[in-house]
């Protein structure tokens, strides 16, 4: 997955700059991922996950996709049951520390049939932001001497030209494909990000395509107001697909918290029947709704109104 | 004799670590019972202390009976100052703006290496486990505090992968692997507070936790364990600090004891 800088920049050259009108559905959207790219994921852990996408990429029957995200979470899990995936580029891999150690992660990665590729976190976003600054790495003071770094095939050491410290080297990671979903963007695709930004900027500048769910689509006149809101500008953008509750059941900062009812429910499904409670989780929740409108309707609504309430309050106070 | 008060194993722990955070410093807190502790210090010792979260958070008051499972995640940033992408919070690492790293421990050896990826060769795992997420860049970058329950698999004479660099294979390998700033600075258990030997930079037990004899740490520990001579003992939890703690972790999800 190696490309050549100038091949990279042909890729962009070729790309329609102009500010023109992206908004499609979800399946034109997923339609523009082939098989066999490299796709990263916005967010972190269960935070601002692009879900509505990978539920439309795993009803596609995608294959052979390599995902890198910085912190997986639930949406690993299905990705590597419904077997879109057999390689994850990633720092952290399982639901979150209350809920244990994913069973999926472990049956698919001891079983040698997927490959979790570890990167420390802070490698992983400077790996993303060498790719979005057009440079072929950026030195880090991290991961040398550890065996994160020894099980890795593509990282380097140097001593510092100008110091003569020990420096390790983290090549640029360009995904073919970056989904991202956000609270707000114009139908240009120009996106501004509510709370953490994540690693989400530098992923839409590091990858050839990107795709945008968002909460809510706004008029270009909003974000010429607030141009100093936004996060990603519409030139990066392919395909804008307003996609509300596009996350759930994980959150979107200050739209909605998670569903913890359903989180509870997906684990204990996952942790006492491992693939099989999954297949059955994807079968009742990706598989049967024709619509993602279908999909949020087999949630329970007091559980959602709840999670909204709690996130519109804010953190402020 | 504070004896009397009733606390578990994990609180011991959790205020115990928390109690080495001083005020005016910053303190970059890994989810579970790190988050709790440093949460703790702030609401007792150290008002001043600044919380730096991994989602890319700085200096939030989170709120009590709220504390989130994943330090990514938007409760994290309750009464922040400031967010910022991931990235940016990790690399205050590297600029020096952090005093403390501070993480819960899977796996930890005599050189203070922590292991939370794989049990068994990494090739062929016995056991995958979720993996860095920010700990490696943590214990690279920073002086670290290990917070974990006491048990004779978890304190080994070697872990299976480093997964967070404390010293290496001791003395100075860790400075000559190219990691020039940081080290694991104490690791905190139910039984005891451990530090490091200068010279062999191997651990040593340096006070005894509240009731705890040298014998029962010895019979814990993975391997030939230093005792420092002047040996201590730390000061058990007070009424006031455990009242806090209930109040913030009100349904003990990150203060279950572990592992027994």
């Amino acid at each position: 997955m190696e490309h050549s800088y100038l091949e990279l920049r042909a890729k962009i050259a070729k790309k329609d700059k102009g500010l023109k009108e992206k908004v499609m559905s979800l399946t034109e959207a997923v339609t523009l991922i082939p098989d066999n790219v490299h796709v990263a994921i916005g967010g972190c852990h269960y935070s601002r996950t692009p879900i509505a996408l990978i539920w439309e990429i795993i009803r596609q029957k995608k294959s052979g996709l390599v995902f890198s995200k910085s912190i997986t979470a639930t949406e690993g899990d299905l990705l590597l049951v419904a077997g879109t995936t057999r390689h994850i580029i990633t720092s952290w891999f399982s639901p979150g520390v209350t809920w244990g150690v994913s069973r999926i992660m472990r049956h698919f990665v001891q079983s040698g049939e997927a490959t979790y590729e570890e990167w420390s976190h802070m490698s992983l976003g400077l790996r993303y932001r060498a790719a979005a600054m057009g440079v072929p790495f950026l030195p880090t003071r991290s991961m040398l001497g550890s065996d994160v770094y020894k099980q890795l095939a593509n990282i380097k050491e140097m001593q510092c030209p100008f110091t003569g410290d020990k420096l390790a080297l983290v090549p640029a990671l360009h995904p073919d494909v970056a989904i991202i979903h956000v609270q707000k963007a114009d139908s240009y695709g120009n996106a501004q990000i509510t709370g953490f930004p994540f690693m989400d900027k530098d992923i839409a500048l590091a990858a050839n395509r990107v795709i945008l769910t968002t909460e809510q689509i706004i008029d270009n006149d909003e974000i010429r107001r607030t141009p100093d809101r936004t996060d990603i500008p519409f030139f990066c953008v392919d395909a804008v697909v307003e996609a509300p509750y596009g996350c759930v059941p994980h959150e979107c900062y200050a739209a909605y918290e998670p569903d913890f009812n359903h989180m509870d429910m997906y684990v204990k499904l996952m942790m006492e029947r491992s693939t099989e409670g999954v297949q059955e989780y994807l079968d009742k929740y990706v598989y049967a709704p024709q619509t993602f409108d279908d999909y949020l309707s087999l949630f329970n609504l007091k559980d959602i109104v709840r999670a909204t309430l709690n996130a519109r309050k804010g953190y402020g106070s | 004799m504070a004896a009397e008060l009733a606390y578990n194993t994990a609180e011991l722990v959790c205020i115990s670590s928390g109690r080495l955070l001083e005020d005016g410093k910053v303190v970059f807190a890994g989810a579970g019972l790190p988050l709790l502790a440093a949460i703790l210090a702030q609401r007792t010792h150290a008002k001043t202390l600044t919380i730096l979260f991994e989602g890319g958070v700085i200096g939030p008051f989170v709120e009590p009976g709220k504390l989130p499972p994943s330090t990514n995640e938007q409760r994290c940033a309750t009464r922040a100052n400031m967010v910022l992408p991931t990235t940016d919070v990790l690399l205050l690492q590297q600029r020096g703006y952090v005093d403390f790293g501070f993480l819960g421990g899977a796996q930890v050896d005599q050189y203070g290496n922590i292991n939370s990826s794989f049990i068994g060769d990494w090739k062929k795992p016995l056991v995958r486990l979720p993996g860095t997420g920010g700990g490696n860049d943590i214990a690279s970058l920073s002086k670290v505090i290990v917070a974990m329950h006491h048990e004779k698999r978890r304190l080994v004479k070697k872990v299976d992968f480093v997964t967070s660099p404390g010293y290496l294979s001791g003395g100075n390998s860790r400075k000559a692997a190219g990691l020039i700033a940081g080290g694991t600075l104490k690791v905190v258990t139910h039984l005891g507070i451990l530090g490091f030997d200068e010279e062999q930079k191997v651990m040593c037990l340096e006070a005894l936790q509240p009731g705890a004899t040298v014998e029962e740490v010895k019979k814990n520990t993975g391997f030939d364990l230093m005792i420092k001579k002047d040996l201590g003992e730390s000061t058990p939890p007070t009424e006031e600090e455990l009242r806090i703690l209930h109040i913030l972790d009100p349904e003990k999800r990150y203060t279950t004891p572990r592992g027994e």
